[in-house]
């Protein structure tokens, strides 16, 4: 864009001025390494130790009681799954319709005033969303549960969902709208017939980042869905989850845990950086359709 | 995509009948919308209310011997709730991880945005955003098993050898209590929260950097600078209260990390000079006792007024850090912040 390194160059610089940029340059590289150099080391581990912990037994076993080697968390495979997809079936429409009302209709004072909440809702502290759930659906069920972790998920999804269907939205040429209004369409029908479909990818982009956020979340689950050794398919029931097996067992005084934690590890990431490639992939593909 | 909603359809000459189901339609669609949208904020009113109610019980009890208390203890009987030790906890993690992260994630927005061109960049910024993306246990977990024996074997002792010896900084860096570097420590948890920080706080500085008017880079190149006198004179003054603004963000969020500190910060009470000590923060002790503690009791009650001091302050760091990051870019355009498209994708997977 500008061929600063061309002026450098030029014979009015000095060294002392030349050395100082060249300086700044391996400055800012620096922090590029320093920044990257733990993602190295995190994968490095997660893959080195977790996948001597994977086989079979891992993915279809219930935990060993200690002294037993062996065993999976199989349990947690299946909590997960339940309590993200009742988390995705409350937050998905919820993030939807929010984000619609702020591209769509969403002018003046009332709007910015929505807009301004889904931003700063984006920084609630995870265990705080679990502590709220808990206070209000655990206690009121009397037990913990999938589905008070999956409203709790909910609370932190929803606005990552508003914020990201909002800027997709926006990305909707005009011309569209105008067409469909000029076809006679009422503007709903606009909306859900033609905006939103155009937004499509975008908007499958946009759950699937918010899933990963929603998958690998620990803390609000601990207050909500309490963890369970053995498999649970009732929603109304305590129920493991993944990242809460990763948390017991990398704190348990039993060795033979550890490796059941760095596999929970590997499997997690892995699942939340394909959902991430994914999504950016993807997201590119739109950014270029639009444009 | 106007403000009115049904002359086209008005003009078409449409049947009656027809206009006025078209009418209802988008009323009920676009009420429909405005709901949902509105209980995104009786949501945030909801959380604070509820942790409220209860959260109130123990500034009741102790009033601000509550916040300045430095002891707690939930044995029935002995019962006294002080968050002093949390609190403290709290600020220094967050602290340190904000030194930390906030010079390198500003050299890599700089980097990203003004030195690094082509497949390179586009590298880097793939896999800063991979970095948000990891979950909160699984830093953790390495925590627990790499970063804190690293830390208690070879880099403790060094810093406690080298900067232990400096004056003035020097205290912060000398053996813990027992008079070793072994457990987990406010250290190590800083450590870990400012990898997880950088970031986001990149990607609201990228936001902020991308905001300075191209005619002012030109212009300091015009006359003849080099692009790191431009940077200096082109792109951080304007970028100054952007930054402040971004810092602020990633503070918020480090505030209220739970999970990753909970498991390396060593969860004790004390409160001691050296961060090599253990310590503990808000988010970890909610997470290690509010499961054991009876629901009626005032124990939970403080983990709620926990729970409220965070959410509030998190929120307000996040507001003011908005603030801050629109007024840096109305201040340069004259306009609103621009789209933050950059923004929502990382916060997905943050």
């Amino acid at each position: 864009m500008i061929p600063a390194a061309g002026v450098v160059r030029s014979p009015g610089v000095s060294r002392a001025r030349r050395i100082r940029d060249r300086a700044f340059t391996a400055g800012v590289w620096a922090c590029g390494a320093i920044a990257l150099l733990p993602l190295m080391l995190i994968f490095a581990f997660v893959i080195g130790k977790g996948a001597a912990a994977l086989n079979l037994d891992f993915f279809t076993k219930e935990p060993n009681p200690p002294g037993v080697p062996g065993g999976g968390i199989v349990q947690a495979f299946i909590g997960t799954g339940m309590i993200m997809g009742l988390a995705i079936a409350f937050s998905v429409p919820l993030g939807l319709l929010t984000g619609i009302y702020l591209a769509e209709y969403g002018r003046g004072r009332t709007a910015g005033f929505v807009r301004f909440i889904a931003e700063i809702l984006l920084s609630t502290p995870s265990i705080v969303a679990g502590a709220f759930v808990w206070a209000v659906v655990v206690v009121a069920m009397g037990t913990f549960s999938a589905i008070a972790a999956s409203i709790a998920l909910t609370v932190l999804m929803w606005p990552i969902l508003t914020r990201a269907t909002e800027e997709i939205l926006r990305l909707v040429p005009d011309d569209l709208r105008e067409a469909g209004l000029a076809l006679g369409l009422a503007r709903w029908r606009v909306i859900l017939r033609v905006v939103v479909p155009t937004a499509g990818s975008g908007i499958f982009t946009a759950i699937m980042l918010a899933v990963a956020r929603g998958m690998g979340e620990t803390a609000p689950i601990l207050l909500t869905a309490l963890g369970n050794d053995f498999v649970n398919t009732n929603p109304g029931a305590p129920t493991d989850a993944v990242p809460l097996r990763i948390y017991f067992y990398a704190g348990s005084p039993v060795v033979q845990f550890h490796a059941l934690a760095w596999g929970g590890a590997i499997t997690l990431l892995a699942a939340v950086l394909v959902l991430s490639i994914t999504a950016r992939v993807l997201s590119h593909r739109q950014l270029k359709r639009v444009h | 995509m106007g403000a009115s909603d049904a002359p086209i359809v008005e003009k078409a000459g449409a049947p009656a009948r027809r206009r006025g189901r078209t009418r209802v339609g988008d009323a009920v669609f676009k009420g429909m919308t405005r709901i949902v949208a509105f209980g995104l904020v009786m949501l945030l009113v909801l959380m604070i209310g509820v942790l409220a109610a209860d959260g109130v019980r123990p500034f009741r009890e102790f009033g601000w011997r509550f916040l300045i208390g430095r002891n707690w203890n939930p044995v029935a009987g002995r019962q006294s709730f002080g968050a002093l030790p949390f609190i403290y906890g709290t600020v220094v993690t967050s602290t340190i991880a904000i030194v930390l992260a906030v010079p390198v994630a500003v050299g890599l927005a700089l980097l990203l945005n003004e030195v690094a061109r082509g497949w390179l960049a586009n590298i880097v910024a793939v896999l800063v955003d991979l970095l948000a993306a990891i979950p909160s246990v699984v830093f953790g977990l390495w925590g627990v098993f790499v970063l804190q024996p690293a830390m208690d074997r070879t880099i403790e002792p060094f810093l406690a050898n080298t900067v232990g010896k400096v004056p003035l900084v020097g205290p912060l860096f000398r053996a813990n209590v027992s008079g070793g570097f072994q457990g987990g420590d406010v250290f190590t948890a800083g450590v870990i929260l400012a990898v997880m920080i950088v970031p986001i706080v990149t990607a609201v500085g990228r936001e902020v950097v991308s905001t300075v008017p191209r005619d002012l880079r030109e212009a300091a190149l015009a006359l003849g600078s080099t692009r790191f006198e431009m940077v200096r004179m082109a792109v951080l003054p304007y970028s100054r209260s952007g930054i402040v603004g971004a810092s602020m963000l990633g503070l918020g969020r480090a505030l209220g990390e739970t999970i990753a500190v909970a498991m390396v910060v060593g969860n004790s009470l004390g409160i001691h000079v050296s961060l090599f000590n253990g310590g503990y923060t808000i988010p970890a002790v909610i997470a290690n006792e509010f499961r054991e503690a009876s629901s009626e009791g005032l124990h939970k009650a403080s983990l709620l007024a926990l729970a409220l001091i965070l959410i509030a302050i998190a929120l307000m760091f996040a507001a003011l850090s908005r603030l801050l990051v629109r007024r840096s870019a109305a201040l340069v355009s004259g306009g609103p912040a621009p789209p933050a498209t950059e923004l929502a994708r990382l916060e997905g997977a943050a």
